[in-house]
């Protein structure tokens, strides 16, 4: 079984250079805004789209992310129209990864089984949730796989080495290192430190390791494009959408360019990166 | 469809945490191998009999326990059935229940070597609990609390700072305990290596409920030689207030498995079960997955989880623990509920019949307990968990009061 996401990545390993993988908060702040944004992205470089499921208690994330998530809720954003968002990108877009990202329970509570079925059929590639550990694999990690899509997960700076292969054995896609123990959009990732953990992370995969949380700027992502085979950026592009809306909080003629053209400094940063030849 | 009884009600959990469908570790990766880390301490500490013998000393000349087992005789009067006792966690160190599991939690965390300590409160009576046992084994310790408990339980707040704690008031989502307890996690996964997070409640990641419910369990084992020693026999029904649950578990669970034994939950139905505004997820919720484990909870259709609304702090909580949860589906606990009006008048008679002030949590306990004495007989012998003191209520009460005037 070959996804999207798994083509993307050997694409890329062709090309020689890392992912750009991006992250908007579905509904956020609006349905036609937040699709209008993912549309874009691919053209601005996003190699890969990541789309948050809102949700009220987002634990392991910052400020910036909880607020955009409260925000899309706000819009009426659910999980019948995150996966109808999907749909519609999928229209003119059949290339780009897309991978849902939020918490378990609104997937529990819309029904894992529907939830699998309904996102492949809208053109779901991957799944990342971030409250399910391999401990709860049964959940929808192995039903997932079995549906043929990747179940992402995050490997961090408490997974040691002996517990890395617990966590890698039913990962699919990429491997997601969290660079800082911390919540999203917080600290900046030591970049120094960064090549050594992916290099560690692939000691026991053959799997893409994909770094994020704290990646703000251009020059992080070549830092860390030169040791990882793909950056995450979330917090900084929900950020800069959220500052180009008014007063009332709705979008105006610049939102949508608001994002895109930090993905292009960004897409810059990670294309500029002196990569080490592939072990 | 008929419920498969289990042989007993106490051995749970199971090796990964689950009281039938319930609890679990639905944690983020960062703190999956902190939990490990704690249940093995844990583990470790409970078969230590050095660990045992010290905290027993530190519960007798500390927290103050034995707490007593108190005939409440013109209650039992006023409602002319059962034969009515107090366990009086109340007259604990700090005021409430709480300090149990505290302590035991602390005396992990140093074992641990932990050097900071994090705590989510929606009273107060946990943070404070946790504050003070801070300040006892010196150890800097953080209070998350919603930024509508800290205006409403200001008493709780100025005891917290006094002891030494930091007290942050949290301004995300609904601003009460459910958001303290977010915060409190996004602490903890941003501080692992030196931090022990005590949660309040018997709920969370396994093995917290577990572990929590040991700690609290020495209410139910002291209320069964208690009574014991006056009655020469069990009670005949056990009855507590209900938010996460942890009084309620410490005084059932070595109870769990004397099936004649009635046991009653109270959950805080706020405004009514009726309006949207109430706290009761075994009532008016159902299965879903919040803060590290399966259990009931109040959401929307979406999975959104809802606000809850109680006048007691303490119960203002969308989740319940998830031995709860399974005990209910068990039919070994049956759980009621009281509103605030309930728990307000039960508070106010409490306060008369007996001069005992009772935490408004507690008071949710009481206020089911006339309709239910009043059907036994004068031979029943019923327990309440008078679980805390009442006087960081006052100024909630008073303005109930002023409200309906």
């Amino acid at each position: 079984m070959s996804t999207r996401i798994d083509k993307r990545f050997a694409a890329l390993k062709a090309e020689g250079r890392a992912a750009l993988v991006t992250f908007i908060m579905a509904g956020d702040p609006d349905y036609n805004t937040s699709l209008a944004i993912a549309k874009a992205l691919p053209k601005a470089g996003a190699d890969i789209i990541e789309m948050g499921m809102p949700f009220t208690d987002p634990m392991a994330d910052g400020p910036a992310i909880q607020a955009a998530g409260l925000r899309a809720l706000k819009s009426g954003q659910g999980m019948t129209r995150t996966l109808s968002l999907v749909r519609e990108f999928r229209e003119d877009d059949d290339l780009t990864p897309v991978i849902l990202m939020g918490y378990y329970n609104p997937i529990y509570i819309y029904g894992s089984e529907r939830f699998l079925t309904d996102a492949k059929a809208a053109g779901v590639d991957g799944l990342i949730v971030v409250d399910l550990p391999p401990e709860e694999d049964e959940e929808l990690c192995l039903p997932a796989l079995k549906a043929g899509l990747n179940f992402i997960r995050l490997a961090t700076p408490t997974t040691d080495d002996k517990r890395l292969p617990k966590v890698l054995t039913n990962t699919s896609g990429f491997v997601y290192y969290v660079s800082v123990t911390g919540v999203t959009g917080t600290a900046a990732p030591d970049t120094s430190k960064v090549t050594g953990a992916v290099a560690r992370i692939k000691r026991h995969t053959r799997l893409p390791v994909a770094v994020g949380f704290g990646v703000k700027t251009a020059e992080q992502a070549r830092a860390i494009a030169e040791g990882a085979d793909g950056v995450v950026v979330g917090s900084a592009l929900v950020d800069a959408m959220f500052k180009s809306l008014d007063k009332a909080g709705k979008p105006g003629t610049r939102t949508v360019k608001a994002v895109t053209e930090l993905v292009s400094a960004l897409a810059q940063g990670v294309r500029s990166a002196r990569r080490a030849t592939a072990p | 469809m008929t419920v498969q009884r289990p042989n007993s009600f106490r051995t749970g959990p199971d090796e990964r945490g689950h009281f039938g469908i319930y609890g679990g570790r639905f944690v983020a990766e960062t703190l999956m191998p902190l939990i490990l880390e704690l249940e093995q301490a844990y583990a470790q500490a409970k078969a230590d009999p050095a660990f045992q013998k010290e905290m027993d000393d530190h519960l007798a000349n500390y927290v103050g326990r034995p707490s007593p087992l108190y005939f409440a005789q013109r209650l039992t009067q006023h409602c002319g059935g059962a034969k009515i006792y107090f366990k009086r966690e109340e007259l604990n160190h700090t005021g409430a229940h709480k300090v149990n599991n505290v302590l035991g939690q602390i005396m992990l965390a140093l074992r641990m070597g932990k050097t900071r300590v994090i705590a989510e409160t929606g009273a107060g009576m946990h943070g404070v609990a946790t504050a003070t046992l801070c300040a006892k084994f010196g150890l800097p310790c953080v209070v998350y609390m919603g930024a509508v408990d800290v205006e409403r339980q200001k008493p709780n707040v100025l005891r917290m700072k006094i002891l030494g704690a930091k007290v942050r008031a949290v301004e995300a989502g609904a601003r009460t305990l459910k958001d303290a307890m977010n915060e409190a996690l996004r602490d903890w996964v941003s501080n692992v290596s030196d931090t022990f997070y005590c949660i309040g409640t018997v709920a969370g990641p396994h093995p917290y409920p577990a572990m929590v419910r040991d700690f609290q369990s020495i209410i139910g084992r002291e209320t069964r030689e208690q009574l014991q020693a006056v009655e020469g026999c069990l009670p005949d029904s056990l009855i507590a207030c209900i938010g996460g649950g942890s009084n309620a578990m410490g005084l059932f669970h070595p109870f769990l498995d004397e099936h004649a034994i009635e046991i009653y939950g109270v959950e805080a139905a706020g405004h009514g079960l009726k309006s949207c505004k109430h706290a009761a997820s075994i009532a008016g919720g159902r299965a879903g997955v919040l803060h590290g484990n399966r259990t009931y909870l109040l959401m929307d259709d979406d999975g959104q989880i809802e606000e809850a609304h109680s006048i007691s702090a303490g119960l203002d909580y969308p989740g319940i623990g998830p031995e709860h949860a399974w005990l209910n589906d068990m039919g070994r606990v049956q759980f009621l509920s009281a509103t605030d009006e309930e728990a307000v008048a039960a508070f106010q008679l409490c306060s008369k019949l007996e001069g005992i002030i009772p935490a408004l949590e507690s008071a949710h306990a009481l206020a089911r307990v006339p309709e239910i004495a009043a059907k036994k007989s004068k031979d029943h012998l019923m327990v309440v968990n008078l679980s805390g003191r009442g006087d960081k209520d006052l100024a909630s009460v008073e303005a109930f009061l002023e409200s309906k005037t």
